[in-house]
């Protein structure tokens, strides 16, 4: 996978302000084995753990960029995008003036705010019922 | 057997939530389930709840009937009022604070003196027994013409309005413990909430101010689980106040190693390193600043290079100086900078023990913050 002796993570230690990087990047792991191993689903606040000014930059550019990214428009954007770790998804929530409200690493197979509401489901059954009945009149 | 989905079947409609909740309020304002989920999600990281608790969240929070709420401001500056107002994320925000219904808050409402009056009456007596009172401010006993509403004392409309209240949120260090108008000499004689209502659930909720999503974070609690979260031994949520702001502070490895900065401008304070000697209070104050942060997660104090005031602690101006350091070992602590880390935290304990001490002891004295203080 790596094909120099170059460490695929630039995490520096000594005084650099990135003591949460990797121990966050070691749960991602173990919660990917977990994934596999049993279908346990996890997902990480990552505005529940004391992050240093540049360490969450690190931990989204450590996972970097997969084949999925979708946007939301639900009560401000969202961007759901699947990392270039299969299963390891990366979850930004914004507000309407585009300001962060929440940021998760779920790892699971699809995170559930993208399948498509039960309840959403039924509304939109009602609309098109009445949509047709309106058209029938 | 296929079911017949003939337009005029008459099959219910799956997911419409119960009248008058919170479900058919979001509904009724074309709020999708998926919006809805979003929110749930990002109140379930204000409320410190594990990521796991969403689903359940959103179910209690879709049947939540929406709840009165009496706000009272009594000697306060309004900022706590600003901090929740003026908070950076305002849809999610305004969902909580929508989700109430705010039946009085002489700041916020429209109606002014006797009407304004007439609206808290009314509210406590539709909704007896079942009301949220929120209180800011301290309430002063020396003389109740220091702060009155409507010629009514502070402390009067407090134990009225308290009477048939549910349960109390005390917001910002003033109701929650005097705060600054409490500071020596008091010369109000204020008191917090708590020194006057003995026989309410008082939830405190300190700070100056508290932060924004931590006052939503408990309504919103409130309003998922109908009853008051867990409290520490001084009424604040644990959910919230539950470790110190030295515990989980990003510099605290700094402080673990024994690397200070001695002045602002040091190379230790340019290399980001721990502010305890400049004053921090982080290892005697409970908040949740840091992982929470300010201005929508952006930052907090220490990140902007500025020790911790303790502003969430009872009698933080009366600490002896905010530039003051806790308390220094009679060993220069960079010269004994091989803690381990369980070593490091039992010394922030034994520190926070002293220094709850000197505030004892400098609340009596009334050891005054000079411009020397100020200085160093």
């Amino acid at each position: 996978m790596n094909q120099t002796n170059t460490p695929r993570f630039n995490i520096h230690t000594g005084n650099e302000l990135t003591w949460n990087v990797k121990p966050i990047l070691h749960e991602i792991r173990h919660a990917l084995f977990d994934l596999l191993d049993s279908g346990t689903t996890s997902i990480i606040d990552l505005r529940s753990i004391p992050l240093a000014p540049g360490e969450e930059a690190t931990i989204i550019s450590a996972l970097g960029q997969g084949e999925v990214h979708a946007r939301l428009d639900a009560l401000g954007r969202s961007d759901i995008a699947e990392t270039m770790y299969s299963g390891v998804w990366l979850v930004t929530h914004y507000n309407e003036d585009e300001a962060v409200v929440g940021r998760f690493i779920e790892i699971t197979e699809l995170p559930a705010i993208l399948k498509s509401q039960r309840e959403d489901m039924s509304e939109a059954l009602k609309e098109l019922t009445q949509e047709l009945e309106t058209q029938d009149t | 057997m296929k079911k017949d989905l003939s337009l005029n079947d008459g099959t219910p409609i799956e997911g419409t939530p119960e009248p008058g909740t919170l479900g058919e309020t979001l509904r009724s304002q074309g709020v999708s389930r998926r919006s809805f989920m979003k929110f749930c999600a990002t109140t379930a990281s204000m409320m410190a709840l594990p990521p796991s608790m969403i689903p359940m969240i959103a179910n209690a929070l879709e049947n939540a009937r929406r709840p009165s709420v009496i706000w009272l401001s009594f000697q306060e500056c309004t900022g706590c009022t600003e901090s929740l107002t003026r908070a950076h994320s305002p849809t999610l925000e305004s969902l909580i604070f929508e989700s109430i219904s705010l039946d009085y808050h002489h700041t916020l409402q429209a109606a002014s003196g006797e009407a304004a009056e007439a609206a808290r009456e009314a509210a406590m007596e539709e909704n007896f027994g079942n009301y949220l009172l929120v209180v800011d401010g301290s309430i002063p006993l020396d003389n109740p013409g220091y702060s009155t509403i409507a010629g009514i004392s502070n402390l009067d409309m407090l134990t009225e309005s308290a009477k048939g209240a549910a349960a109390i949120i005390a917001v910002g260090t003033c109701a929650t413990y005097g705060g600054i108008p409490h500071a020596n000499p008091n010369p109000t004689g204020a008191v917090s909430v708590k020194d006057i209502i003995k026989d309410k659930p008082i939830i405190n909720v300190p700070g100056c101010p508290p932060i924004p999503v931590v006052i939503t974070g408990v309504l919103a609690h409130y309003l998922t689980f109908g009853a008051i979260p867990e409290l520490d031994h001084i009424g604040r949520p644990k959910a919230f106040y539950g470790q110190s702001i030295h515990d989980r502070c990003y510099r605290r490895p700094f402080y673990d190693k024994g690397q200070f900065a001695e002045t602002f401008d040091d190379e230790g304070a340019k290399k980001g390193w721990c502010l305890f000697k400049l004053g921090c209070k982080g290892p005697t104050t409970y908040n949740a600043c840091a992982t929470t942060k300010w201005n929508n997660g952006a930052s907090f104090p220490i990140e902007a290079g500025h020790p911790c005031l303790g502003c969430s602690e009872p009698d933080f101006w009366d600490g002896g100086g905010f530039y003051r350091a806790l308390s220094m070992p009679t060993e220069d602590l960079s010269k004994t900078a091989v803690y381990t880390v369980a070593g490091a935290a039992a010394a922030g304990a034994v520190i926070g023990a002293l220094n709850r001490g000197k505030k004892n002891n400098s609340d009596k004295i009334h050891i005054k913050t000079t411009i020397d203080d100020l200085r160093k």
